[in-house]
């Protein structure tokens, strides 16, 4: 690390962010793929009993396919227990992976051990959510921001010292503040320290698990901007994990949505909350309150889903999502539906995508209209339906070469 | 609540009896202090405000100005809890339906609280007693306010777990509140806090602890009900969005204080308090166009041991210097009316506020 450049000039804490980004010469090229993670898997064990016998498994990352590419943000974003911060722990290697592989710059880094990942914390931080817990109460800001390099042994131009306090004033504090404790520090400046800390080592990728929701929504405007100058100072590259879709949108350039131990939708920025394709990714969105008070009695399009997130003990077959999907169907209950490109910078796990064509035409077509015609007309009328269906499949499969776009709505038109 | 504060040196003037306000609900002057060790905590420092029956009031705030110490006053629950050994003082008035309440008699507050007015808390887990099952503990609040037998108020809590939308309501009963997830915990709450059909209900940070999907079919929930048993709410969070959802009308709190209060609409739309600004300014927003960056309040919120004089926000207003003679760091601005029912209090002329906000706030956002 000494031979790092120390040409990176100090943001204050707020006005204009300098372009400096071009000092940095470390950095790989944008654009360059820096983490690459293939079918990555984490099942916490449940045990019981005397013998502490293995009785199940928490499913809490079921296959996850993403890349993260030098200089981008990606965001990845769930309801609690989708798995969000297993995996944001399992790529920093925080925990070990039941199955599938991790590669940083090329290498391989899914079973290194405690030695042989301690090379790779240098480019590798972590950004904790509670600024409250993740800092040391005993130590001195000095000691909690001037640990990596005592940890990895590098000795900065200048002094340790002289180092952390450049840190402290890179992040907006002041660096006489080196001698202070953190329950001197309000939560806003005590993620700055957690900053400061992770950005010590100049790491290239940055994890931050949930860095802005333990804060007030003044001061997550501070951090959310902090974290933007320092990308583009010294080109950074982010996987931000939160839960807030707004912060999301504001931080990432891609977009992870993750619902249950999968990614059901991963993509560009602007598409995903232009017209996103996942059924969930949609609902989620509309949930959002939006606040604009002349929005409140127009009930809107919003898409209340029904319950809440099935156990990650037992996910369900098939598609996860079919058991709160307004639109699942009977393949949804049986196949699982994998990640495809739909279109340029947006993959979808959906077979029955919105906004594009249908994954599972027929499919839809069959069954949206029995389970109409079931529920408008009862059980005697049961019979009738099942003959509408059976002739929109005899008319569906003449017409089975051309994708048929949201064929059901007619259909249940005509049942009513 | 009879010996409280009157005492407190430091409290405002004890308030004489003036005339019952026609408003359902009407808090005049409330202060909520705490002594402490390092000195008063001056959490709720003289909030004015009312509501009707059927009407949402949105307080909005960050952590420490005040929001859940002045519903906790309103609800009557500071004397309860001792602080080091020394109790709040509060002062001012807080009349509920021609009822004042911090002069009454606890044992006449005792049996309005649960009945005339509950609260929503924001911890469900921590609210619900973990030894109990869920119905217990809503048969529990409902014999206390109604002489009938066990059968009758389990027949009713089933009734309102049913209501708040709990599947098997007559299974769930016999429910522990661990079983239940978040969201129908929060729910159970809110059939808790609702069956003796209170007249006024306090949401405090309703879905703070709640996923986003979650969030939004508990907010419905509350409008439903809302709509069904007009009653009065209020309700407390940071969050602007869920204000916008719910409230008619916002009061925006800083240091202990209202800053700016009015028709939600006019809070949104023709804010006239800096502070409001910068709340709108720091939040990214779905509805809009991409912001290229947020335009935060510099600071941090002022300690409530050392407010700063003058107006409380000053250290972080960006026009704390435009006022003529300092007066922004030596004179507490008062709320003044600047349009109908709605107030703000700043040293900023309002001719000069709306200039600022038309021409360079709002078109930022």
């Amino acid at each position: 690390m000494s031979d790092d450049e120390k040409a990176v000039t100090i943001p204050a804490q707020a006005d204009e962010p300098q372009l400096q980004g071009g000092t940095l010469t470390k950095n790989p090229a944008p654009g360059e793929v820096l983490l690459k993670v293939t079918g990555l898997q984490k099942h916490f064990p449940i045990k019981k009993g005397l013998l502490q016998r293995q009785v199940g498994a928490v499913h809490a990352v079921d296959g996850l396919d993403f890349e993260v590419r030098s200089g981008e943000t990606l965001g990845v974003v769930g309801e609690s227990g989708c798995g969000k911060s297993t995996m944001g722990r399992l790529i920093t290697r925080l925990l070990e992976p039941t199955g599938g592989k991790i590669e940083f710059e090329g290498k391989d880094i899914t079973h290194l051990g405690v030695s042989g990942m301690r090379p790779l914390r240098r480019n590798v931080q972590m950004i904790f959510q509670d600024p409250y817990s993740s800092l040391n109460p005993r130590h001195t800001i000095g000691t909690i921001v001037g640990a990596p390099f005592k940890l990895q042994g590098v000795e900065p131009e200048g002094g340790i010292k002289k180092e952390v306090q450049r840190l402290l004033e890179v992040v907006g504090l002041n660096p006489e503040h080196y001698n202070r404790y953190p329950h001197e520090f309000s939560g806003g400046q005590r993620q700055r320290i957690g900053i400061a800390r992770a950005l010590a080592l100049n790491p290239r990728l940055v994890v931050a698990d949930e860095p802005v929701s333990a804060l007030d929504v003044s001061i997550q405007a501070q951090v959310v901007n902090l974290l933007d100058d320092l990308q583009q100072e010294l080109g950074l590259t982010y996987v931000i994990i939160a839960h807030d879709l707004s912060v999301v949108r504001h931080v990432s350039d891609r977009i992870a949505v993750m619902y249950l131990g999968k990614i059901v939708e991963l993509a560009d920025r602007e598409l995903l909350y232009k017209a996103p394709m996942h059924p969930y990714t949609k609902a989620l969105m509309s949930a959002v309150p939006i606040p604009d008070p002349r929005r409140k009695n127009a009930k809107s399009d919003r898409i209340l889903l029904q319950g809440d997130v099935p156990s990650p003990i037992s996910p369900p077959s098939g598609c996860r999502f079919h058991t709160r999907c307004w639109k699942a169907t009977q393949i949804c209950t049986t196949t699982e539906p994998p990640l495809l490109q739909l279109q340029p910078g947006q993959q979808v796990a959906c077979h029955h995508p919105e906004n594009f064509a249908d994954q599972a035409p027929q499919d839809t077509v069959l069954l949206s209209v029995a389970k109409e015609a079931e529920k408008l007309l009862g059980e005697t009328a049961l019979q009738e339906s099942a003959e509408t269906s059976a002739a929109v499949a005899a008319t569906l499969s003449e017409e089975a070469a051309e994708p048929v776009v949201d064929a059901a709505e007619p259909e249940t038109g005509e049942e009513k | 609540m009879t010996e409280l504060s009157k005492s407190g040196a430091a409290v405002g003037e004890p308030t004489d009896a003036s005339p019952a306000p026609t408003a359902f609900l009407e808090v005049r002057d409330l202060k909520v202090h705490f002594p402490t060790d390092d000195g008063l905590v001056k959490s709720v420092d003289g909030l004015s405000f009312s509501l009707e029956k059927g009407k949402t009031l949105g307080i909005v705030g960050e952590s420490g100005s005040g929001k859940s110490v002045t519903s906790l006053g309103i609800m009557g629950l500071h004397t309860a809890g001792q602080y080091g050994k020394r109790k709040a003082q509060i002062s001012g008035e807080i009349w509920l339906d021609g009822t004042e309440l911090l002069s009454a008699d606890p044992d006449h507050v005792r049996k309005l609280r649960g009945r005339q007015m509950s609260m929503i808390f924001q911890d469900p887990l921590s609210a619900l007693h973990p030894y109990y099952t869920i119905g217990a503990q809503i048969v529990e609040a409902y014999r206390i306010h109604h002489d009938v037998d066990k059968k009758t108020a389990r027949r009713r809590a089933v009734e309102m777990l049913d209501r708040v939308g709990i599947p098997q309501p007559d299974k769930r009963v016999d429910s522990y509140p661990h079983e239940f997830s978040g969201g129908m915990r929060q729910r159970a709450m809110i059939a808790m806090s609702l069956v003796n059909n209170p007249e006024l209900l306090i949401a405090d940070e309703p879905t703070t602890a709640l996923d986003v999907t979650v969030q939004a079919q508990i907010l419905d929930l509350i409008r439903d009900l809302q709509k069904e048993f007009g009653s009065a709410v209020i309700v407390i969070t940071h969050d602007l969005g869920v204000v916008a959802e719910l409230a008619d009308d916002i009061l925006v709190m800083y240091g202990g204080r209202c800053v700016e209060r009015g028709p939600a609409e006019d809070v949104f739309y023709q804010p006239r308090h800096p502070y409001t600004w910068g709340l709108l300014g720091s939040m990214p927003r779905l509805d809009r166009e991409q912001q290229d960056r947020l335009i935060p309040v510099k600071g941090s919120p002022p300690s409530l041991i050392n407010i700063p004089s003058g107006c409380a926000f000053n250290p972080r207003c960006p026009y704390a210097d435009l006022p003529k003679d300092n007066v922004t760091r030596t004179v507490r601005p008062e709320l003044a009316e600047v349009g109908t029912r709605h107030w703000a209090a700043c040293h900023l002329g309002k001719e000069q506020r709306e200039r600022i906000w038309t021409e360079e706030i709002a078109p930022k956002l």
